[in-house]
């Protein structure tokens, strides 16, 4: 009730000013009236009597002035007058002003930008209703994330007490074969629940259901929006209806939300049925017991994440009769458990935290510097702030005062800063890696905004803090007198520290970005093992009916491989290829299921390798060095003993320095004959240039003891390689029309992909450091320069009294310089703490790497020379006649 | 006269405004005044204080005001006690009292 009456009356007031003012006015008139009156009454005359009363009230407007104080709504009257007279005081300096808000709209701008890209990836919640319960299982090979089985997705599914869904995934890239060029979807195959999982239901048609995921269950696939949009016109008659995949029918059950996310596998446009065999448990050799799922599970309300991985870690060490377990799917180590916004947002979070860290050093300095520029003005104004008190400003009042300048300046620089932010998340969504999670949900919306306002009041009240103390401790009297000068020591003293702070920051934002940059230095002049210039790469795929390997004939297979020989040699006879060949792995490509276990005669022993199936003249094509033997040839044939050749570190892993040529391997089953070792060649990068696992082994297509359906070709052009893909893509559709081709690029290109994740932290951070650089030389530009002002009359007694230019250049050079250097070595002690959180993110150097530091403190010392050279002259050309007169 | 006059003693202004209303509604003149005569001349009202202790009793929704004709037909501002400014003053009383006889009772083992 009262409180409601606070805010209504305040309300009134504030509407009705004037009436509000009259009615106290009116009231005050009245009261000294009736006292007028009363002693008219008494016997006084009117005069005495209105003498008399008006002795009694005290001055009317100090009476209205006391009546009026009172209320929130005169409160917010005083502020806004603050606020009138700073915005006044602000624009009668706009240079002082520009700097500043240009400085803070820098910071707030760059930490905008930066919180709305990391909000959404790493703090808000995914788009699922409680996404804090789906999370993600893995098996464990050798103390890393393995995909499962789909044995153990049973057993988990059947004995699993945590969950309300659970449900396995893996990719499928079926082919729409249409009157147009076929089309290759990016495609989940998943378990029936896999939606249920994500708490999101079809916005049209029906869900997957527990028959739709039976071996040999109906063909069904669920769209994505953008699907339905894109190819089907949005047309809702399309459930029900069917299309062809890969030579299939398939019906058309459902079309996911618009605006829906699949954020296991974000590109995913269209859903199938996994319709896996849950019978022949014991066959060992089938596809249910190859590790190729990802799991995924929604926790029943309640269940902790501990809960699940303690409930998992019993199923795993208490095997049933029911679900027996091969060796390698045996479980022995349990399972990771993890939600899933840490998995998938586990390779980022590094690199994301470091460059938040990096963004609020920046914050930091620009902070600092616009405290330091407040403070120089601050001595300036000694005289004003004087005067206001001698005039009755209360103490209290005079901060206010002070406070609502460095917020009217923040706010200034907020608003520029959203503008920055603005631009600077298109930069950001341009810059960002091809792997970056939830890269779509960035943008500047409400919690950004709030995020920028938050910091903005933070920023107007942290830069006035230290101006209003100094406001507040300053002898005011003294502003008044002409020798205000004293005075300043305490001011000085203070932007120095602030120097040093900023010298310091800086030093750590610049070895940062040094190390990081030094680091993508070394990752870029790391040979990939072959020549990347000059080629063309795509995928060829093999898809319908014709390949299928029906009664176990292996009609199929031979089809494939025909198919594949043919188009090779098609692309081989295009004007302008030098050489081609064909690969079952591409470097530089994500190898899905190319690893393998080897088996060698020798000692029995064997590493996990990746198989690489490659026409004749791969090595010749890609330019990778043989180091011994002899590549694969055209008489590596069907019926000739099998061939293989390693890479160097296999044979260095395997034999040492011995011979590796002539030993034996089982690559795979280990029901076949051995291959012979017939060759060695170079290393090749197969995942990234920062890749180290190079156990490698090259067979040919006609030695597999399977035909792979996807091969990627290579093509080494004469010139313009890119060029060339229309014509190499009519050679392979001159063999069959209805194969597609997809993932077309230059070799050149896939390198530069893979260290796009490498290259994002360290460009931000060089953009920082940068700008940290500039802000700290002008910090200490400043100071300097105030200090000279300050010291003019100093200046000009020690030249009068014989001190040469050169000694007054040497007196301030070496007064900026030490706050350089204390700065430098804060700043040094402090970046080799910082360092350890960017251990993640560096290749091949150390986190303490001497070059580096050695050239930061280089280039610091170099800018901050300037910034001091600067003042320094122009003290060293002071008149001593003109400043003494000038006294 | 005016020598022997006093400030109201810090705190209570609020007690004794309230209470001179539950007589009746007042002006601020009339209630300063009414204060003085009923202590006898013991205490004095601030104007400037008077006047914005009504504005806060009002703000708080203990009185409510309104603009009157007076008897020599001016136009003056009447307090009136609102039924919670009733109860206020009965709290506020029942404290007043409490504390002057403690404190008379130990002026009195003092004395």
């Amino acid at each position: 009730m009262s409180l409601w009456r606070q805010i209504t009356r305040g309300m009134r007031a504030l509407a009705h000013r004037s009436a509000a003012d009259q009615d106290v006015n009116d009231e005050i008139a009245h009261y000294l009236d009736q006292a007028t009156a009363e002693l008219v009454a008494r016997g006084f005359s009117p005069e005495e009597a209105r003498r008399r009363a008006r002795l009694e009230l005290g001055s009317a407007t100090a009476v209205r002035e006391q009546v009026r104080s009172y209320g929130w709504e005169n409160l917010l009257e005083v502020f806004f007058a603050d606020l009138r007279y700073a915005w006044r005081r602000l624009l009668s300096n706009p240079g002082f002003t520009a700097v500043c808000a240009l400085t803070l709209a820098l910071g707030i701008g760059a930490s905008t930008a930066i919180f709305s890209a990391i909000n959404p990836i790493l703090f808000e919640p995914l788009p699922y209703p409680h996404a804090n319960r789906i999370v993600m299982v893995w098996d464990i090979f050798q103390g890393e994330r393995s995909d499962v089985t789909f044995h153990t997705y049973r057993e988990l599914k059947a004995r699993g007490h945590s969950f309300d869904a659970i449900a396995a995934y893996e990719g499928w890239q079926p082919t729409m074969t249409s009157a147009a060029e076929p089309e290759r979807f990016d495609g989940q195959s998943v378990s029936w629940q896999y939606f249920h999982a994500l708490g999101v239901v079809p916005a049209l048609g029906r869900d997957f259901i527990e028959s739709d995921d039976a071996f040999h269950g109906p063909n069904v696939a669920i769209l994505s929006d953008t699907l339905w949009r894109r190819r089907f016109g949005t047309n809702r008659a399309i459930v029900g209806g069917a299309v062809t995949l890969d030579g299939d029918s398939y019906t058309i059950i459902g079309v996911m939300p618009r605006g829906f996310q699949d954020v296991p596998s974000p590109s995913t446009e269209i859903w199938s049925a996994m319709q896996y065999d849950p019978g022949h448990i014991e066959d060992l050799r089938s596809a249910e017991w190859g590790h190729h799922l990802r799991l995924l599970g929604r926790l029943q309300a309640g269940t902790s994440l501990d809960g699940v991985r303690h409930d998992l870690d019993t199923i795993a060490r208490t095997p049933v009769a029911e679900f027996p377990r091969p060796r390698w799917a045996a479980l022995h180590n349990g399972f990771i458990v993890d939600s899933l916004q840490a998995d998938v947002t586990r390779g980022v979070r590094p690199a994301l935290l470091a460059i938040l860290g990096a963004v609020l050093l920046l914050l930091a300095i620009a902070c600092v510097n616009v405290t330091n520029l407040l403070l120089a003005r601050g001595a300036q104004r000694q005289g004003e702030f004087a005067m206001r008190s001698a005039l009755g400003a209360s103490r209290s009042r005079l901060i206010r005062q002070v406070l609502a300048e460095s917020l009217l300046l923040s706010f200034m620089g907020g608003a520029l800063g959203i503008l920055v932010a603005l631009n600077g998340v298109r930069a950001l969504v341009a810059l960002s890696p091809p792997g970056l999670p939830r890269a779509d949900a960035i943008t500047v919306n409400g919690p950004v905004f709030g995020f920028a306002f938050l910091i903005t009041a933070l920023i107007g009240l942290a830069v006035g803090l230290i101006p209003a103390l100094h406001v507040s401790r300053a002898d005011l009297r003294s502003g008044l007198q002409r020798s205000a000068r004293q005075t300043a020591g305490g001011h000085q003293l203070t932007r120095r520290v602030l120097v040093v702070a900023e010298v310091s920051l800086a030093i750590v934002l610049l070895v940062s970005a040094g190390l990081l940059l030094h680091s993508l230095n070394r990752l870029f002049s790391v040979d990939p093992g072959f020549d990347p210039s000059h080629m063309l790469t795509m995928q060829v795929q093999t898809s319908g009916h014709k390949f299928d390997d029906l009664t176990g004939t292996g009609v199929g297979s031979v089809l494939r491989r025909q198919f594949f020989a043919q188009s090779l040699d098609a692309v081989r006879r295009v004007p302008g290829v030098s050489a081609a060949a064909l690969t079952s792995l591409l470097p530089f490509t994500n190898p899905e299921n190319g690893t393998y276990g080897t088996h060698f005669e020798k000692d029995q022993g064997g590493f996990d390798v990746f198989r690489y199936v490659v026409s004749p003249g791969y090595f010749e094509a890609m330019r990778i060095p043989l180091l011994r033997g002899r590549p694969l040839n055209d008489h590596d044939l069907e019926g000739a003993a099998p061939a293989t050749v390693i890479s160097a570190s296999l044979a260095r892993h395997e034999f040492g320095s011995e011979n590796p040529i002539g030993q034996h391997v089982h690559i795979g089953p280990e029901d076949r004959p051995w291959f012979t070792i017939v060759g060695v060649v170079a290393d090749v990068k197969q995942v990234s240039l920062a890749d180290n696992q190079l156990n490698e082994v090259y067979i040919t297509p006609a030695q597999s003891w399977f035909a792979d359906d996807v091969m990627a070709l290579v093509v080494r052009a004469r010139g313009d390689a890119a060029a060339l893909t229309p014509a190499v893509r009519k050679a392979i559709w001159s063999v069959d029309r209805d194969e597609p081709i997809v993932e077309v690029s230059s070799m050149d290109r896939l390198v530069a992909e893979t260290a796009a994740e490498r290259r994002f932290a360290p460009i931000l951070f060089e953009a920082f450091g940068l700008v940290a650089l500039v802000l700290a030389a002008t910090g200490i530009y400043g100071v300097l320069s105030g200090s000279v002002n300050e010291r003019m009359r100093e200046i000009g007694v020690r030249s009068a009294l014989g001190a040469t230019r050169g000694n007054i250049l040497g007196l301030v050079l070496r007064q900026g310089m030490t706050l350089t250097v204390l700065g430098m070595i804060i700043g040094l002690a402090a970046a080799v703490l910082a360092s350890e959180a960017l251990v993640t993110l560096l290749f091949g150097i150390s986190r303490l790497d001497v070059l580096t530091y050695a050239g930061v403190i280089a280039l610091l010392g170099c800018v901050a020379g300037v910034a001091c050279w600067v003042p320094a002259w122009r003290a060293a050309g002071v008149d001593p006649a003109t400043t003494l007169r000038a006294e | 006269m005016n020598e022997s006059n006093t400030d109201v003693i810090q705190g209570t202004l609020d007690m004794l405004i309230l209470k001179t209303l539950s007589l009746g509604p007042l002006h601020g003149f009339g209630i300063a005044r009414r204060v003085e005569q009923v202590s006898r001349g013991v205490f004095k009202v601030n104007p400037g204080s008077l006047l914005t202790a009504l504005q806060r009793l009002e703000r708080a929704g203990w009185l409510d005001s309104e603009w009157r004709e007076t008897q020599n037909s001016r136009r003056a501002r009447f307090y009136t006690l609102t039924r919670s400014g009733r109860k206020q003053l009965e709290a506020e009383t029942a404290d007043w009292n409490r504390r002057a006889s403690a404190i008379a009772r130990l002026l009195k083992a003092e004395g």
